[in-house]
């Protein structure tokens, strides 16, 4: 009688990695409720038509590279990619900018790198990076968040302006992006460098409408939800705190200090951590663990640095917002981090 | 008094960083006493059963032994003994299945019980104290004793070390799930503990002892409790559950906040452990004059009818355990079945079970797939680093892993690869399901026969050029030999000459001219005869 050979250990604690990624986006949902609230329904036909481009694109490539195609699809780590990237070009956006930036960011940074776990950029800040550069109109091109809005859009209409560019009483997005004050409104963080540059004070430049109360209207909601999401992973265990805190310290010290020399001539802090990417990019972002450092230090660090990047292109920089560069900046410098933030093993001189 | 000596007698237990908590499932086999089974018809007996050199033979096959006789001797190369199970007939001697990971064969006794279980005759100790410490590790050595705990190091060897001594740990941790063999033992038998304890203590050397026992035992805790106001040597610690609290690294972590340096020993950093079993056995083999030849055995899982803790003596086949405790394999195929010898973390399984009993083993797990289920297929690493969280020697487990199935073995020593406890502890939580400590046991054998080879390697080139060297320098020598005895022939010569002897060179010049004047006579003989041709 023969029994089983196995490999100790003879237990597992089954969390698998589809159950990871279920978790991070779960935890996207308020994020996604909030972007619906403030700036319409486009955001779920992004989410479609992502998951769709993933769905196939992943097939495609697992079948290309002769791997069984069910393997890829059951981890789920393409879903991810997929909502990243559909929550973070503006919702509004013509159909074929997340269908060429999903398909980038599946088969070109993740497949032709080896597929899941091999690659060196985070695939959805690449294919954002990718549109930004190609499309910056249509990239940048944010709704207005709807309290302010001359013309309500409604569902019809959204999927109207996305596969057609016109709603059905004939409005393009440029149109429907006037304000009532009758000007073409760019998001808070935009607008804001652009008075910056033609010499306005901080306080002229923040007397419009779009900026409400704490950091823009919609924006600052935005980012508490994803805020709250980004905690329940920390809960649950999914991230560690040190990429996050490390992003969110790297970017609130500088551009607090920045904005202390210069009160009226720098960004808010409160601004930087509330507007734009900054809650996506610290907690759903910064976070992928295929491409960020290994260790709990080095982890530390690159938090540190891609915060620090991001307050550089935001105050000094050509684009609007940056997390996107400073993720993909941060992921080339991993090699060097992990070199040297070895935690010092048991028995080499550590303490207790 | 340092304040680092100070808390640790104020008790004050450290942390080690990472660890895991899988379910513990001791509740199966720790309720009820432990028992004794009935005698099994053969035993056998392997001759190595410790880490060390193995002892000379002492039986021949057809030898009629008892119980405790030993069936190897210590000899010259201070091996450490083993003995017969019980009494009857040395049936056979030669290479057997022993329990090993890789099912390797080694010698084995083969001995055929008669059924009487005659004991061979033990001589007990009065007062220990009699005896001189040389006298008392003899005595602990002729008895067989080993680390109960896994690794198998000879007690006596262990406790030989001449060095200061801070502390003696006695490990009843116990960490790993499902054993209870220690619980059973602490629960019932903390006298005996107790006192091969106090023999360590004065053996060693040392002026106190710790002993660490799990949060998760308090009936084992509260039969310490009982007891130690009468022991000022001892002290007890509870040291939180968690796995691998009991591994001897993290347990001295635990008890003194100090780290064992890499690849050194406890006893560079003061201390010296031995496991709640082998302080049993040693109080057994200096009181009593009893040999190592029965231990604890856990024997447990959801396919055993009769899960709990048995006394079997060393050279029990696991077959034979299996049937007195009702094994039941998994029901469709047998193939699926994992026979554990171990724990779930730790332990390897067994292709059949021909194997032996021995010192060294605490548990057999004979587990259902539904309560520990196989392995699922490996999927890709997606860095996410919980195995790095758990990691007690705080290595980079997914760093590891890259660098094991890529070869780099060089990066695998700068990660500090040898440092691995081989805890399982990444592999536990890995979401990708990867055998991570099956690529670093790969990887450190790798390493290892890289080493042997390019040792080797580097004899046979010494011996090649020294060899070389040998012909080069035999081949000068025979020259400069021939040269001097030339020389020699030379000067006697001379000396032959100058005494005015044949100079033999006059010899040479004479037949030289002896030559020439014949070749003279020759060419004018040629010369005459023509020129009387020419008359004619």
């Amino acid at each position: 009688m023969t029994f089983k050979i196995a490999a100790s250990p003879h237990t597992h604690q089954r969390r698998t990695t589809q159950q990871v990624m279920r978790w991070v986006y779960f935890a996207l949902i308020p994020g996604v409720l909030a972007q619906t609230y403030f700036f319409g329904f486009g955001v779920y036909i992004q989410l479609a038509l992502a998951l769709l481009t993933a769905w196939v694109a992943e097939g495609l490539c697992m079948r290309m590279r002769g791997r069984p195609i069910g393997h890829a699809w059951q981890d789920h780590t393409a879903i991810v990619t997929a909502v990243l990237l559909a929550v973070s070009i503006p919702a509004l956006a013509p159909w074929w900018i997340i269908v060429m930036g999903t398909a980038f960011a599946i088969v070109v940074v993740k497949h032709v790198y080896g597929g899941v776990g091999q690659n060196l950029f985070n695939p959805a800040m690449a294919g954002y990076v990718l549109l930004l550069v190609s499309f910056p109109v249509q990239m940048t091109s944010w709704p207005i968040p709807a309290e302010l809005a001359q013309i309500q859009v409604s569902i019809t209409d959204t999927i109207n302006l996305i596969f057609t560019g016109f709603t059905s009483a004939g409005y393009n997005l440029e149109q429907l992006r006037m304000g009532i004050d009758g000007m073409t409104m760019a998001t808070p963080l935009d607008s804001l460098r652009n008075d910056l540059n033609h010499q306005l004070t901080l306080t002229e430049a923040l007397n419009k409408p779009i900026f409400g109360d704490i950091a823009g209207i919609g924006w600052a909601w935005v980012n508490l939800a994803f805020l709250a999401g980004g905690l329940v992973l920390i809960k649950q265990k999914i991230i560690s705190w040190h990429i996050p805190g490390g992003l969110l310290v790297g970017l609130l010290v500088p551009s607090a200090i920045y904005w202390l020399f210069n009160p009226d001539q720098a960004i808010t802090p409160m601004l930087h951590l509330l507007s734009g990417a900054t809650m996506l990019g610290a907690f759903f972002i910064a976070t992928d663990p295929v491409t960020a450092a290994t260790s709990n230090k080095g982890r530390w660090v690159f938090g540190l640095l891609v915060g620090f990047i991001v307050f550089a292109i935001r105050t000094w920089g050509g684009y609007p917002d940056a997390v996107a560069f400073a993720v993909l900046l941060a992921n080339m410098c991993v090699p060097i981090i992990d070199r040297y933030t070895q935690p010092v093993a048991y028995g080499h001189g550590g303490r207790s | 008094m340092s304040a680092a000596t100070k808390a640790i007698e104020a008790g004050h237990i450290w942390t080690f960083p990472g660890g895991i908590h899988p379910p513990e499932r001791k509740d199966r086999s720790n309720t009820t006493p432990i028992e004794v089974l009935p005698l099994a018809k053969q035993f056998i007996v392997p001759i190595k059963q410790h880490s060390g050199p193995v002892g000379d033979l002492l039986v021949a096959v057809g030898d009629n032994v008892k119980a405790g006789q030993p069936l190897t001797q210590v000899g010259i190369n201070n091996a450490l003994p083993v003995h017969a199970p019980t009494s009857g007939t040395v049936s056979a001697i030669g290479p057997g299945r022993i329990a090993h990971p890789s099912g390797l064969t080694d010698t084995v006794i083969t001995i055929d019980a008669d059924g009487n279980d005659e004991f061979y005759s033990f001589t007990p100790l009065a007062d220990y104290t009699t005896l001189s410490r040389a006298e008392l590790l003899d005595r602990i050595r002729q008895a067989g004793v080993a680390g109960l705990g896994g690794a198998g190091f000879p007690t006596a060897q262990k406790l030989a070390l001449q060095r200061p001594l801070d502390y003696l740990i006695i490990n009843g941790v116990e960490c790993e799930p499902y054993i209870s063999a220690d619980d059973r033992l602490m629960r019932e038998h903390a006298q005996t503990i107790i006192e091969g304890t106090e023999i360590l203590l004065h053996i060693a050397g040392c002026e106190k002892a710790l002993i660490a026992i799990e949060a998760n035992k308090p009936e084992a805790i509260a039969a310490f409790e009982a007891l130690l106001p009468n022991y000022p040597q001892l002290a007890l610690r509870v040291v939180p559950t968690k796995y691998p609290s009991g591994g001897e690294k993290q347990l001295i972590q635990l008890l003194t906040g100090r780290q064992v340096p890499s690849r050194g020993l406890p006893i560079d950093v003061g201390l010296v452990m031995q496991n709640v079993g082998t302080a049993f056995a040693v109080a057994q083999a200096v009181l009593n004059g009893k040999p190592l030849i029965e231990r604890v055995v856990t024997v447990t899982g959801d396919n055993i009818a009769k899960p709990g803790n048995y006394w079997v003596r060393i050279g029990t086949t696991v077959a034979e355990l299996l049937n007195q405790c009702g094994f039941n394999p998994v029901a469709d195929s047998k193939q699926e079945q994992r026979v554990i010898m171990g724990g779930p973390m730790m332990g390897f399984t067994l292709p059949d079970l021909d194997v032996p009993v021995v010192k060294i083993t605490n548990c057999i797990l004979v587990p259902s797939n539904q309560e520990l289920a196989p392995a699922a297929e490996e999927m890709n690493c997606i860095r996410c680093g919980a195995c790095a969280d758990v990691c007690p020697a705080q290595l980079l487990p997914q760093q590891m892993q890259w660098l094991a199935k890529a070869k780099d073995y060089d990066g695998l020593e700068q990660q500090n690869l040898f440092d691995c406890i081989e805890c399982g502890a990444c592999a536990y939580v890995c979401p990708s399901e990867i055998p991570l400590v099956h690529y670093y046991r790969k990887a450190k054998a790798e390493i290892r026969n890289i080493a042997r080879e390019k040792a080797k390697a580097e004899v046979a080139r010494e011996r090649f050029e020294a060899r070389q060297e040998r012909l080069e320098r035999e081949k000068q020598e025979r020259l400069e030999r021939h040269r001097k005895a030339a020389e020699a022939r030379k000067k006697a010569q001379a000396e032959a000459v100058a005494q005015g002897g044949d100079n033999p060179q006059d010899a040479v010049q004479a037949a030289i001219a002896r030559a020439k004047a014949r070749k003279a006579a020759q060419a004018a003989a040629a010369a005459k005869q023509n020129q009387e041709g020419d008359d004619e």
